[in-house]
């Protein structure tokens, strides 16, 4: 493999290199204003959707395409809502962008925002970011000061505002509708589909959401050019008609029990085994991983024997996790407890349930239930495979909630339960000798004494 | 016509109708099981107990694709060639999960909750749950905390489909209602110091599908299977929303609003809801009296100064007295029925061909208030002017008002008067009851004792609005029509009763025989002829048809 010069990353230990005039100083903004001179906005939707870009979010639906969704000839205001709310566990690339490189990310936004005809740009940040806070806000300030937002950018109709919005810390809110539904001031309910946020989306308008990788990859394209961008990554599957490819660099996230953590850009593509040797020098204190996390805690779980598999967005699915995610990386060595993950897992998603589907608001916190009752000492065998039914049923894919959380929260539960059903079972086993083959009803666990 | 395919049935709905999935089911006799969706709100899709299956036939092939996953039914809308499965095993099983879900944190406390007997969730279990509960059980709890001055909410038994909140915000507009926290822990809640007191207040219970929201006028009152309900009409104010009494052993225990899409759709307001109590008030007019001497000897408590009459001689001393006295007028009360009017008016003019007949008092309190939903309560608070001022008309005293007849008695131009009331609330003052002081014979007849009655020569009790039966015409012009809910106390004829009989009719009082005998021989009224849906009917629209 040949060594892979980082771009989405370039600013990174660049002194002073969040400033516009360090981005300027690397090329930045000359992409832009080559755009607003000499392309349309159509163009720019081709170029996006000729280069295969998908959208970095967690999803991976083509960037362009959903641009194209937006209704033709609308008399506006179309909307820009730039995802920031970064909150699946194990993240942190939207981080390093804002924080080291924000104006990559605002070129970024300007050059989407111009190809999908908005002239209102909101970044939806997440609450716990103080240090992208103040680096995008100096930025956009710089960004108005240097007349590239505002009124008649360089001399242009195309005007554009943008409005840094800071949540409230609900991960809910990094749900496309429930981020619009925070935005207009409400509670982050994700809004049923149809319509969906193309049609009728923030203040009841066209909107696009965006990851802010997205962006970043937008103004890498403009400056470099599709043919460069599809030139990285992993070619779409001739075989398989409905795999668009998965073209370009991408910033993993490594973290967990891995020598050197940290946020590494890659081609897509790259396996996770050469991602955790290559970049994070291996797992920790020499041991071996027992699984890792394909693309943040809602993707599901790879076994060591599975490591192999790409991290592009067709891989992860391969081997039975949900996809790719948000690419984030975490490691779990061999001395860590399963149970413990799930444990830990399903206590994230009953927390951030945001409560408004049956299945999902009672299913995550029967599972935590659950798992917390095993943790006691009190589990069952058939404790195994009531989860498994939760994860199972629970989703979007099953039909049974309006949003993706739940498809989150039971991929977990299912790969575990189905790739470690062996170490399940002995831990129950062990700790609840009397009771473990028990399949009536149990008592609450509050009489147990637990938590 | 666009024709959806139900469990395999056929079923053809309109070109132009905009159904989801429930309700075209339900045209075919199927009940798609739902907690969130209300017809009357927005759609949320949340609760998930409506998944089913659905596809889309082919028109030219014939052949069905199937959605490979469950969607809601009330969020899914149809068309020509829908085709939706109620029943397949996937269908019963996300059902059984969704059950069992609810009930996790659920205290099941039916028996002493007041929902027990019209809760879905118990109807839902009974059909669509699983018999073993296999989930972690929780201790049993029953938090509640008042929410406003007429709800009390049960926090556990809350299933957050959410309804109450979206009532508060789409149709009273006014928001006191929301969810606070999040996934399991979430709670309905009213934020501190802004009470749930608007005037719609009361409908959120009757749209809580579960025990959580609970009527303190009716809380721990009578359980639920104990009631009878009758199809009646709200007599609180013009409007004439469509009711259910819900009553035992003639005693009522709360109003419900019917629905109607041409009145009220689905909703009450709570002065109607909270207005029956006057009903079982001691202080009612109980017996027909007549003061013991006929004029100049009134002296004494009014309770003192009656005999009371046995109803058989009412029938004919009324009448003896009235017609002795000489010149008539007749105050027709907007709180009577169409028949009543009309027979009232008949017996008038029996007495005395010239007898000056108007429309009685029409209380009006402040303005109409429209809520942003659509909802209105009008000020004026009676429930048949309408139907009155036609009657009246057939009689060629349209347009005579209450004011005309103080006015004509005042002038001394009757020697006798006959003022009906039923008003639940106080209505006259001292100085308007003093223009019929000299009258030679003075009727009143009402629910409750006013500077009128203290005048009376004859106290007739009056019935209220759930013991009358007949047809009442609301503020435009819609007519309907009802029977009685209870029977009215011991002592007490309803006005149509006596008039029945005051105009010498054999047998029961039959208010359907007089609504027809009225809809036969006046034009206005002829929309009322055959039998009167129970959502009513427009007497203005038939008589341009």
């Amino acid at each position: 493999m040949t060594p892979f010069k980082p771009v989405l990353l370039e600013a990174v230990g660049v002194p002073d290199g969040h400033s516009i005039a360090s981005y300027k100083s690397r090329g930045g903004y000359a992409p832009l204003e080559k755009v607003l001179a000499e392309k349309q906005p159509v163009d720019v939707v081709e170029m996006v959707k000729s280069s295969g870009l998908r959208g970095r979010g967690g999803a991976g639906f083509s960037t362009g395409l959903k641009w194209t969704f937006l209704p033709k000839d609308h008399p506006g205001p179309i909307y820009l809502c730039v995802n920031a709310d970064e909150s699946e566990p194990g993240t942190f690339n939207n981080r390093i962008l804002m924080e080291d490189d924000p104006h990559q990310v605002i070129e970024g936004i300007i050059l989407s925002s111009y190809a999908t005809r908005a002239s209102t740009a909101y970044i939806y940040l997440r609450y716990e970011y103080p240090q992208s806070w103040h680096r995008l806000q100096a930025a956009i300030d710089e960004a108005y000061a240097a007349g590239y937002l505002g009124k008649n950018i360089r001399g242009t109709t195309f005007s554009l505002d943008i409005y840094l919005h800071r949540g409230a810390a609900a991960y809910i809110c990094g749900e496309e509708t429930g981020l619009i539904e925070s935005l207009e001031g409400k509670r982050a309910w994700p809004r049923i589909k149809p319509p969906f946020p193309a049609i009728e989306g923030l203040f009841r308008k066209p909107t696009v959401v965006n990851n802010i990788e997205t962006m970043a990859c937008v103004a890498q394209i403009a400056r470099r050019g599709v043919d460069w961008f599809k030139s990285i990554g992993v070619p779409a599957d001739p075989a398989n008609p409905r795999d668009p490819g998965s073209y370009g660099p991408k910033l993993y996230c490594l973290s967990g029990h891995v020598e050197k953590p940290g946020c590494y850009e890659a081609p897509l593509g790259i396996t996770a085994r050469q991602l955790i040797d290559q970049f994070g020098g291996g797992v920790w204190k020499g041991r071996k991983a027992k699984a890792v996390i394909p693309g943040g805690i809602s993707m599901g779980l790879m076994t060591e024997s599975e490591l192999d598999t790409p991290l592009d967005f067709a891989g992860p699915g391969k081997v039975g996790c949900l996809g790719l995610g948000t690419a984030a990386v975490v490691v779990i060595d061999d001395e860590t407890s399963i149970v413990d993950f799930l444990h830990n897992s399903c206590r994230f998603f009953a927390h951030e349930s945001c409560g408004q589907c049956t299945p999902c608001r009672e299913g995550t916190s029967w599972s935590l239930r659950m798992l917390e009752r095993i943790k006691a000492g009190q589990g069952r065998l058939r404790d195994l495979d009531l989860l498994l039914e939760i994860g199972t049923t629970m989703g979007m894919m099953p039909g049974s909630t309006i949003c993706g959380l739940a498809d989150g929260a039971a991929w977990p539960i299912k790969n575990a339960i189905k790739k470690f059903r062996g170490e399940f079972e002995d831990y129950i086993k062990r700790t609840n000798p009397s009771g473990w083959m028990v399949t009536d009803p149990v008592p609450a666990l509050q009489i147990v004494g637990a938590h | 016509m666009p024709v959806v395919i139900v469990d395999g049935q056929e079923i053809e709905i309109g070109a132009d109708e905009r159904l989801n999935c429930i309700e075209a089911a339900r045209r075919a006799g199927k009940e798609i099981p739902h907690y969130c969706w209300h017809p009357g709100l927005s759609v949320v899709a949340s609760c998930r107990m409506c998944l089913i299956e659905t596809g889309q036939r082919d028109a030219a092939t014939g052949k069905v694709t199937m959605v490979p996953k469950l969607v809601p039914g009330c969020q899914t809308p149809v068309k020509d060639g829908t085709v939706i499965v109620t029943e397949s095993q996937l269908v019963k099983d996300s059902r059984a999960r969704v059950e069992e879900a609810l009930l996790i944190d659920h205290p099941i406390d039916c028996p002493i909750c007041d929902k027990a007997g019209e809760c879905l969730l118990q109807d839902y279990h009974f059909e669509h749950g699983q018999a073993e509960r296999r989930a972690d059980l929780h201790p049993f709890t029953s938090r509640k905390r008042d929410v406003g001055p007429t709800v009390t909410l049960f926090v556990d038994r809350c299933i957050m489909c959410t309804r109450c909140v979206r009532f508060t915000r789409e149709v009273s507009g006014t928001s006191e209602l929301m969810v606070t926290s999040r996934g399991a822990k979430e709670e309905i809640d009213v934020f501190p110091g802004f009470p749930l007191d608007n005037k719609l207040a009361g409908n959120v219970v009757d749209l809580c599908p579960v025990g959580a929201l609970g009527d303190k006028d009716f809380l721990y009152q009578q359980r639920v299977w104990f009631l009878k309900r009758e199809a009646n009409v709200c007599g609180g104010c013009s409007a004439g929303c469509s009711i259910h009494t819900e009553h035992n052993q003639d005693t009522v225990y709360r109003l419900k609003p019917r629905e109607n899409p041409h009145v009220n759709t689905w909703w009450m307001c709570d002065d109607g809801r909270y207005g029956w109590h006057h009903l079982h008030d001691q202080s009612r007019v109980l017996a027909a009296g007549r003061r013991r001497d006929l004029r100049g000897n009134g002296h004494g408590t009014p309770g003192d100064a009656f005999e009371t009459i046995e109803w058989a001689d009412v029938v004919t001393r009324l009448r003896d007295d009235l017609k002795a006295a000489g010149r008539l007028a007749v105050a027709v009360s907007p709180m009577l029925t169409v028949e009543e009017a009309w027979m009232l008016c008949a017996i008038a003019r029996s007495i005395d061909p010239e007898a000056f007949l108007s429309l009685g008092h029409v209380p009006v309190v402040g303005a109409d208030e429209t809520f942003p939903g659509g909802f209105t309560i009008r000020a004026e608070k009676c429930p048949n002017r309408k139907g009155v001022e036609e009657v009246l008309a057939l009689y060629g005293a349209g347009g005579r008002s209450w004011d005309d007849l103080v006015a004509h008695v005042a002038a001394g131009k009757a020697d006798a008067a006959w003022v009906t009331g039923g008003y639940p609330t106080p209505w006259i003052d001292d100085a308007t009851a003093a223009s019929f002081a000299d009258l030679t014979c003075l009727v009143v007849q009402d629910l409750f004792e006013s500077p009128l009655m203290k005048l009376a020569t004859w106290r007739l009790p009056a019935a209220g609005f759930a013991e009358r039966a007949g047809t009442w015409v609301n503020v435009a012009h819609h007519a309907q029509s009802f029977g009685q809910a209870i029977k009215p106390p011991a002592g007490v004829w309803p006005e149509g009763r006596l008039f029945w009989n005051m105009l010498g009719r054999r047998g029961l009082y039959d208010p359907v025989g007089v609504r027809q005998q009225i809809a036969g021989s006046a034009a206005p009224f002829a929309a009322l002829a055959g039998d009167v849906p129970a959502t009513g009917v427009d007497l203005r629209v038939r008589q341009l048809a």
